[in-house]
């Protein structure tokens, strides 16, 4: 198009209220990308919980741990299909900050359960084979740039080991991925066995249970028959969905988030009216101007698109950098808040829907000027220059 | 076939309406533009010296009458069609120059260039032509607010001549110059109309500049005066 660089000159004319007016629009796309990136990241917890998966945890305090004589007492319940368990390990690679989510977990049947996630075969047998093998997740690995067959100290500072100390030398056997982008990998898991016997505390407790149906409708009735089998024990359990469970746990954030949504969008109304506001001036100054375009045989539908372009890259000019800068931000606060939000990404679909809101944007603040522009008369235009 | 009048106007009226008012500017009027003519139009403020001036561009419609140029009826034309035949065949220069503020002189001189289908090589082999003409290739970047009265008015007649139109209009293109400035852009309009054939149709208020054309028109309350009569008049 010849007419980009008059347009690009009557864009820039102004620096001052081209800087201010993209800065306003910059703030909204920010705005925008970060909680809509923060939404993707609370619901995907829910989403991606599997349908007939439950989570048994101490009645009184979800930290504390259970017996680990429970696991084949669930096993024997009607209605339970496989069970698994965890224990927190937590753990940090080489300096403290570091932080790496480690969990010890029967490897037996912990990937059964958790069936969304993938191995190949051969890894999973070496990992099974290997008491001080260890199974890290395809997005952790990828951030500590670790290989199979690589030899990684994990240190606590919560457990030491009888020897002494308190790292623990693994070996990556395995690099599990998942079956929807969206599951998170984040993390990695080791031998429980390995574990209780190298910690100076040693011990048979487990941290929770993890279950699966034989069918989710019979979720509850499960459910229920677990807790009522502990009952009156020392350590009653309480059993949910993983959804309600993972829901209960983001259910503050999650209203946090709706009411920011309503901040982003007073934000993109205050943005479309200032911004609206103010191109409906720019042109109305350049009146003069566009009649003597219109002398020299500018067609009306040309200055009319002219505008619109003119619109639609001031808006994408201060859109694009609003999002990019939330990608930064996001990008930023996904390793501080991995263990709370391992999902917290600006996807492709949160750009793509940004651009989207960018033309409506641009197309929006500069419809009206456009269209005044398109029906100004020559004459009038000159006499109001 | 050719045709010897650019433009012929006959039983021109222009009426103005606003609100309840009628304003009658011309009614009935006859005028004939020869090819290679230098026509300037004289006559007191209001006499409707721009009115004619823009029915002639194109930029405005008769109320009735018609205008044929060369050879051609103008005045039924569409807007969008007035606007292609305007971009092809005529070149304005205005008394304030309305060149673009944010655009450097060849800028100002390419606009009617982004209108036809040249490349941007030859389009700005054009206005460096345009420029030449005028005397002005050294100030080619030079920004609209660098440049003085005169200067400006050169950039505009480089501007109305790239495209070669046939015809050139001019609103007191020398109202707002000095004397010496007004007559060096007089001196320009002269060679474009004995050495590159264009026709020009010039309004002014000053006897001086009208003197640079080949013939003058009185024009006073929407009709053509003879030149005669004023002179006796003011005699
Ligand atoms: N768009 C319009 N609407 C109503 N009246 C108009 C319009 N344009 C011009 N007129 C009127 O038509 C008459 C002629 O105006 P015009 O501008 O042609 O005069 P002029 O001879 O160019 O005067 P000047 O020497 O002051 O430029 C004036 O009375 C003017 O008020
Ligand atoms: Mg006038």
């Amino acid at each position: 198009m010849k007419d980009l660089y008059l347009v690009y000159k009557n864009l820039t004319r102004k620096k001052m209220r081209l800087f201010l007016t993209s800065l306003a629009i910059f703030v909204a796309f920010l705005i925008f990308g970060a909680v809509t990136a923060l939404q993707g990241a609370l619901n995907s917890g829910i989403e991606m919980s599997a349908d007939n998966r439950l989570v048994v945890v101490h009645k009184t305090n979800f930290t504390n741990p259970l017996p680990y004589a429970y696991v084949n007492k669930v096993q024997n319940i009607d209605g339970v299909h496989q069970v698994t368990h965890a224990n927190w390990f937590g753990g940090y690679y080489q300096e403290p900050a570091n932080q790496v989510i480690t969990m010890a977990v029967d490897p037996d049947t912990y990937f059964d359960v958790y069936s969304e996630l993938v191995v190949s075969p051969e890894q999973m047998a070496a990992w099974k084979a290997n008491r001080a093998g260890v199974m890290v997740g395809e997005r952790l690995a990828k951030v500590n740039n670790w290989k199979v067959g690589d030899q990684i100290p994990i240190s606590s500072n919560i457990f030491s080991k009888k020897e002494g100390g308190h790292t623990w030398e693994l070996k990556v056997e395995g690099i599990f991925g998942a079956t929807d982008p969206q599951v998170d990998t984040g993390y990695m898991v080791f031998h429980y066995k390995y574990f209780m016997e190298t910690q100076s505390w040693g011990g048979d407790n487990v941290g929770w249970l993890v279950l699966t149906t034989d069918d989710p409708a019979i979720n509850e009735q499960v459910a229920k028959a677990i807790d009522e089998t502990f009952a009156n024990s020392q350590a009653e359990t309480d059993t949910s969905t993983e959804k309600a469970f993972n829901k209960a746990f983001i259910e503050q954030i999650g209203n946090i988030g709706l009411i920011i949504f309503g901040v982003v969008f007073m934000a993109f109304f205050t943005i479309l009216v200032v911004v609206g506001n103010t191109m409906v001036l720019a042109i109305r100054e350049r009146t003069a101007e566009i009649a003597v375009l219109k002398t020299l045989g500018f067609s009306s539908p040309r200055i009319f698109r002219m505008i619109l372009a003119e619109s639609c890259l001031l808006s994408f000019l201060g859109g694009l950098l609003g999002l990019g800068a939330a990608y930064l931000a996001v990008d930023g606060a996904s390793e501080f808040l991995a263990r709370f939000l391992p999902n917290l990404v600006l996807d492709g679909s949160i750009a793509l829907q940004a651009l989207g809101y960018m033309l409506l944007l641009g197309l929006v603040t500069g419809i009206v000027p456009a269209i005044s522009a398109l029906r100004l008369n020559i004459i009038s235009g000159f006499s109001k220059g | 076939m050719t045709h010897e009048n650019l433009f012929i106007l006959k039983n021109l009226s222009k009426r103005f309406v606003k609100g309840k008012e009628t304003i009658s500017i011309f009614d009935g009027l006859d005028m004939t533009i020869p090819k290679g003519d230098f026509l300037a139009i004289m006559g007191p403020s209001g006499s409707g010296k721009t009115t004619l001036l823009n029915l002639l561009g194109g930029v405005d419609q008769p109320t009735g009458g018609e205008v044929i140029f060369d050879g051609e009826r103008v005045d039924s034309l569409s807007e969008s069609q007035l606007t292609k035949w305007r971009a092809n065949n005529i070149g304005f220069i205005f008394q304030f120059y309305n060149l673009m503020p944010m655009l450097n002189a060849e800028r100002n001189v390419e606009l009617p260039l982004l209108l036809t289908n040249l490349s941007s090589k030859e389009r700005m082999q054009r206005v460096h032509t345009a420029l030449k003409l005028v005397g002005l290739e050294d100030r080619a970047k030079h920004m609209p607010s660098e440049m003085s009265g005169g200067q400006l008015q050169r950039v505009a007649i480089a501007r109305a001549v790239v495209s070669d139109p046939k015809l050139l209009l001019c609103d007191e293109p020398t109202g707002d110059l000095d004397r010496q400035t007004a007559d060096e852009i007089l001196q320009m309009l002269q060679l474009l109309n004995r050495d590159f054939g264009k026709t020009i149709v010039m309004v002014t208020h000053d006897p001086a500049a009208a003197r640079y054309a080949s013939r003058t028109l009185h024009l006073d309350k929407g009709q053509f005066v003879e030149k005669e009569q004023l002179m006796e008049k003011s005699a």
